[in-house]
């Protein structure tokens, strides 16, 4: 496990320079940071908007880019209907605006290519995003460390990133894409249609070569809990189990 | 710098002003924040370990843990994630009554809380003694539940919340300030939410 002492990150401007509409609710912006930093797959920074009387907003986004990827940072945002911040980013932010952010952060939900897999990767909706800089980071690496990634989303309008992962699903390299939907049926024979639960927690794995060294559990606080019981009682020891929950 | 385009905000109303520190927001909810899945301990199985350094001082189980003297606490706590929340309501043994029970004075300037789940967090002591903290048993009333952190939880409530170690099973007196879970990965090793001391670097 990784624990590098973290070096001072302190707020600085960064320029919007791409937006991107992925699903219904989820829209991708691209930063472009004054200060340029390589971050870890899995780590977020905080965004920080004021208002003219000075009033600060502030908030954790993860990285969806691979560190590799170069040419600023993906930042995937939801649009909350009671946020604060999202709304801003949906409905006001346009490219060549600058938003302040500090970065990268966070020194557990982390995987590096060097770590080796097995490694199952479990996302709920927007869970998916820090999940997805690890698959990324997989590829741009060439890393033959097994990764399944079950993805949970309510329809299948709401997969995001749906044909990128689908792509490296086919190139069948040792990227597993498990898709579930809870609102709708599958689509593809291989996808399930229901609430993640310990056997499909099992048949993922059965899919990797091994057990897993870790899985990774991203999502709102209700999946992440059952996720991660369903990853205990299909036999994964709770210490290998790394979660990242929204809160809420 | 002010962001273009941004003003509506979420302020908070004016009487609360003061009790909301720097780059926080006020929160109705009770978020649910951990680096693992949620450990359930059964109060049968659960005990409470005093430490300084690897030399146990006393332990107590649940039973005896409960007939210590019990407090309440009524505070703002403050999640590094930015979220406030007022008032929480909260019953358990002050620090200063398990060390009375355990009749010492504190050895060490330095402690280490420690968690079921193998999680840990540094805290000054004189910050869990002279009333500021507890091990919390009982949230509005009632038993913490399991993902609050239950049966029992640090609270250290004028601290960022990650310093108020949910599943907590013991504390350890250490000579030195050593950084517990969190701290070693690159958070702020003392986390006062009024200097803004989320990662480490923070002044």
């Amino acid at each position: 496990m990784s624990a590098e002492p973290q070096l001072q990150s302190p707020w600085q401007a960064a320029t919007i320079t791409r937006i991107e509409k992925r699903t219904p609710r989820v829209t991708s912006f691209w930063f472009q940071p004054s200060r340029p930093f390589t971050h870890l797959a899995g780590q977020h920074v905080d965004v920080r908007l004021t208002a003219p009387d000075g009033y600060q907003a502030r908030r954790s986004y993860s990285i969806a880019s691979a560190p590799e990827a170069g040419a600023g940072i993906e930042l995937v945002i939801e649009r909350l209907d009671d946020g604060e911040v999202s709304p801003f980013f949906h409905d006001v932010a346009e490219v060549g605006d600058e938003i302040e952010l500090r970065g990268p952060l966070g020194g557990h939900f982390i995987w590096e290519a060097s770590d080796g897999g097995p490694i199952l990767l479990v996302g709920g909706g927007s869970g998916v995003v820090p999940l997805m800089a690890m698959v990324r980071h997989r590829t741009l690496q060439k890393s033959a460390a097994p990764i399944a990634l079950v993805f949970s989303a309510r329809v299948w309008d709401e997969v995001i990133f749906r044909d990128e992962l689908i792509g490296l699903d086919d190139r069948r390299d040792g990227f597993d894409l498990v898709l579930t939907l809870t609102r709708e049926q599958a689509r593809r024979p291989s996808d399930y249609s229901r609430r993640v639960d310990a056997r499909m927690m099992m048949q993922a794995m059965e899919r990797l070569s091994k057990a897993p060294r870790l899985a990774f559990v991203c999502g709102s606080n209700a999946f992440v809990s059952a996720a991660a019981e369903a990853l205990i009682e299909a036999g994964v020891p709770a210490g290998l189990i790394r979660t990242e929950r929204y809160g809420v | 710098m002010v962001t273009r385009g941004f003003f509506s905000g979420r302020r908070p109303p004016s009487d609360t002003d003061a009790r909301i520190p720097p780059g926080q927001y006020l929160e109705q909810g009770f978020p649910v924040l951990s680096a693992g899945p949620t450990p359930r301990v059964r109060t049968e199985d659960w005990s409470f370990t005093l430490k300084h350094g690897p030399r146990p001082i006393k332990k107590w189980n649940w039973a005896e843990f409960n007939a210590l003297p019990q407090s309440k606490m009524t505070r703002d706590i403050h999640c590094v994630t930015a979220w406030t929340k007022f008032n929480t309501p909260w019953q358990g043994v002050l620090i200063d009554d398990i060390l009375a029970d355990a009749g010492i004075e504190p050895p060490s300037a330095f402690t280490l809380a420690h968690s079921f789940d193998g999680y840990s967090t540094n805290v000054p002591t004189k910050d869990l003694v002279t009333g500021k903290a507890m091990v919390a048993l009982l949230y509005e009333g009632k038993p913490i539940s399991p993902d609050h952190g239950g049966p029992a939880r640090l609270l250290v409530p004028h601290l960022y919340f990650w310093k108020s170690a949910k599943w907590v099973n013991g504390l350890q007196f250490t000579e030195r300030d050593e950084p517990g879970f969190w701290e070693l990965r690159g958070y702020h090793i003392y986390g006062d939410p009024w200097r803004e001391q989320r990662y480490s670097g923070d002044p």
